[in-house]
């Protein structure tokens, strides 16, 4: 069972949409119960990493997540559930989880921002969760801020929008995509498949 | 490197897809979700669902359509027509949509769009403008179904929606409309040039070279059309086969 983390933010439907085309047993859910029973985790999300952070402490999911990312339970940030594991975001100079050292910042305004669209993620190291992706496949984002975490070796996956920038990241027990996998047609499933499948 | 969406227009009424001509002369091309499932698989970047009537009874249908559509698509989908508040932008986005066109109701109350960018966050927000050349240079912004013309400045209306905080634009040019002689250039690049929002650029696609030049001279993000790919006298593939051959980034499947 995978738990859907529903903060009131973004399009929760759609990740429980793609888990059931894979046939992967799910719910979305705020209850700690749930979240500590489920042998997987996601963190969806759009919006601002303020609202994010506010949504999570008023249900108080904060502490809950980050007791069960420390004890090593599997877990996917998408978007806003990336950008809400580091440490600070520049977006409304807010405090986030700090399960990863590093900061969010916007991109520059020399290109479009937000950025929305496909765009290229190069594999940065071989990983089981790009198995039956083709090399250099394109991903649907959307987003204003993106991250930089202190620690590069943790970048599985790069991108390029001005700047590059770290698209997916992987840290032990933890997979944070910077684009909606659940939005990203065949590729974008394949990449949730290969997630469950290191569950 | 970003790359250019193609986008497939849906313009529904009844739950049934039209497309009409310039604004008018509307015709059967069938249903919604059997359409946006074969975009999906034929390599579509986006869907937009346009509900061009927006009526009460027809606001039900839609929501049905846009279920029945987030449970078959794997692609982002964007629906306008008829928001004229929060709430009706927040059951659109509950029942599966990823972004939300508004229109008319924007223009006539702007807060909306700040209203809409707070709740949801700017990304989820399309300011659709419909804009028609008065004389040279300048454009004016139409509502209520491209019938009355506001006086407004097109390019002005954009500046003010996007510091308001729309995330996107999605520019029809009226003239241009159902006329398959090409999408607007000079309207799209005006508009490009003066906000730092992505532009959808709509109206007039006729032809596959139509899409190379709004592109490469329209500076335009993404490129959406109707009849063409209703029809089947393009498809998507073919399309994006074109623009890669003349180093337009295109994402293929």
């Amino acid at each position: 069972m995978i738990a859907i983390i529903d903060y009131g933010l973004g399009n929760l439907g759609s990740v429980k949409n793609t888990l059931d085309k894979l046939g992967v047993d799910s719910v979305i859910s705020k209850s700690k119960k749930d979240i500590e029973k489920a042998d997987g985790l996601i963190l969806p999300g759009v919006g601002s990493a303020r609202q994010g952070m506010e949504n999570l402490k008023n249900r108080k999911l904060d502490k809950i997540l980050v007791n069960e990312i420390k004890k090593g339970k599997p877990f996917l940030g998408i978007c806003l559930g990336m950008q809400l594991l580091f440490s600070e975001s520049k977006e409304g100079n807010s405090k986030c989880l700090n399960v990863i050292e590093g900061t969010v910042k916007e991109f520059s305004s020399e290109v479009k921002v937000p950025q929305i669209g496909w765009n290229m993620v190069e594999q940065k190291t071989e990983s089981e969760l790009f198995k039956n992706i083709p090399r250099n496949s394109s991903f649907y984002f959307v987003n204003s801020f993106y991250c930089l975490p202190d620690d590069k070796s943790l970048i599985f996956g790069e991108t390029e929008y001005g700047v590059n920038f770290c698209s997916i990241l992987i840290k032990e027990n933890i997979v944070a995509t910077q684009f909606h996998p659940e939005k990203s047609g065949q590729v974008g499933r394949q990449f949730i498949k290969n997630f469950i499948k290191l569950i | 490197m970003i790359t250019k969406r193609i986008i497939p227009c849906l313009d529904m009424t009844e739950g049934k897809v039209v497309k009409g001509i310039q604004f008018v002369n509307f015709r059967d091309a069938g249903d919604p979700v059997t359409l946006a499932k074969k975009y999906d698989e034929q390599g579509a970047d986006e869907l937009v669902f346009l509900d061009i009537t927006a009526t009460t009874e027809n606001r039900n249908i839609l929501l049905d359509v846009v279920r029945r559509t987030a449970k078959n698509v794997s692609i982002p989908f964007s629906v306008g027509g008829g928001i004229r508040s929060v709430e009706d932008m927040r059951l659109v986005l509950e029942n599966g949509a990823d972004k939300v066109a508004v229109n008319t109701g924007a223009f006539n109350n702007p807060g909306l769009i700040a209203d809409c960018a707070n709740y949801f966050g700017r990304q989820c927000v399309i300011l659709s403008l419909d804009a028609r050349q008065i004389k040279k240079g300048r454009w004016n912004v139409f509502i209520n179904g491209g019938k009355t013309d506001t006086g407004v400045s097109a390019v002005e209306w954009a500046k003010k929606a996007v510091l308001l905080g729309a995330g996107e634009i999605l520019l029809t040019s009226i003239d241009t409309d159902g006329m398959k002689k090409g999408f607007d250039v000079e309207l799209t690049k005006l508009i490009s040039k003066n906000v730092n929002v992505p532009i959808i650029a709509s109206g007039g696609a006729g032809k596959i070279e139509d899409f190379y030049e709004i592109f490469k001279k329209g500076k335009a993000d993404a490129a959406l059309a109707a009849s063409l790919f209703h029809f089947g006298e393009l498809t998507i593939n073919q399309v994006k086969n074109y623009l890669k051959n003349r180093d337009i980034p295109v994402r293929s499947i």
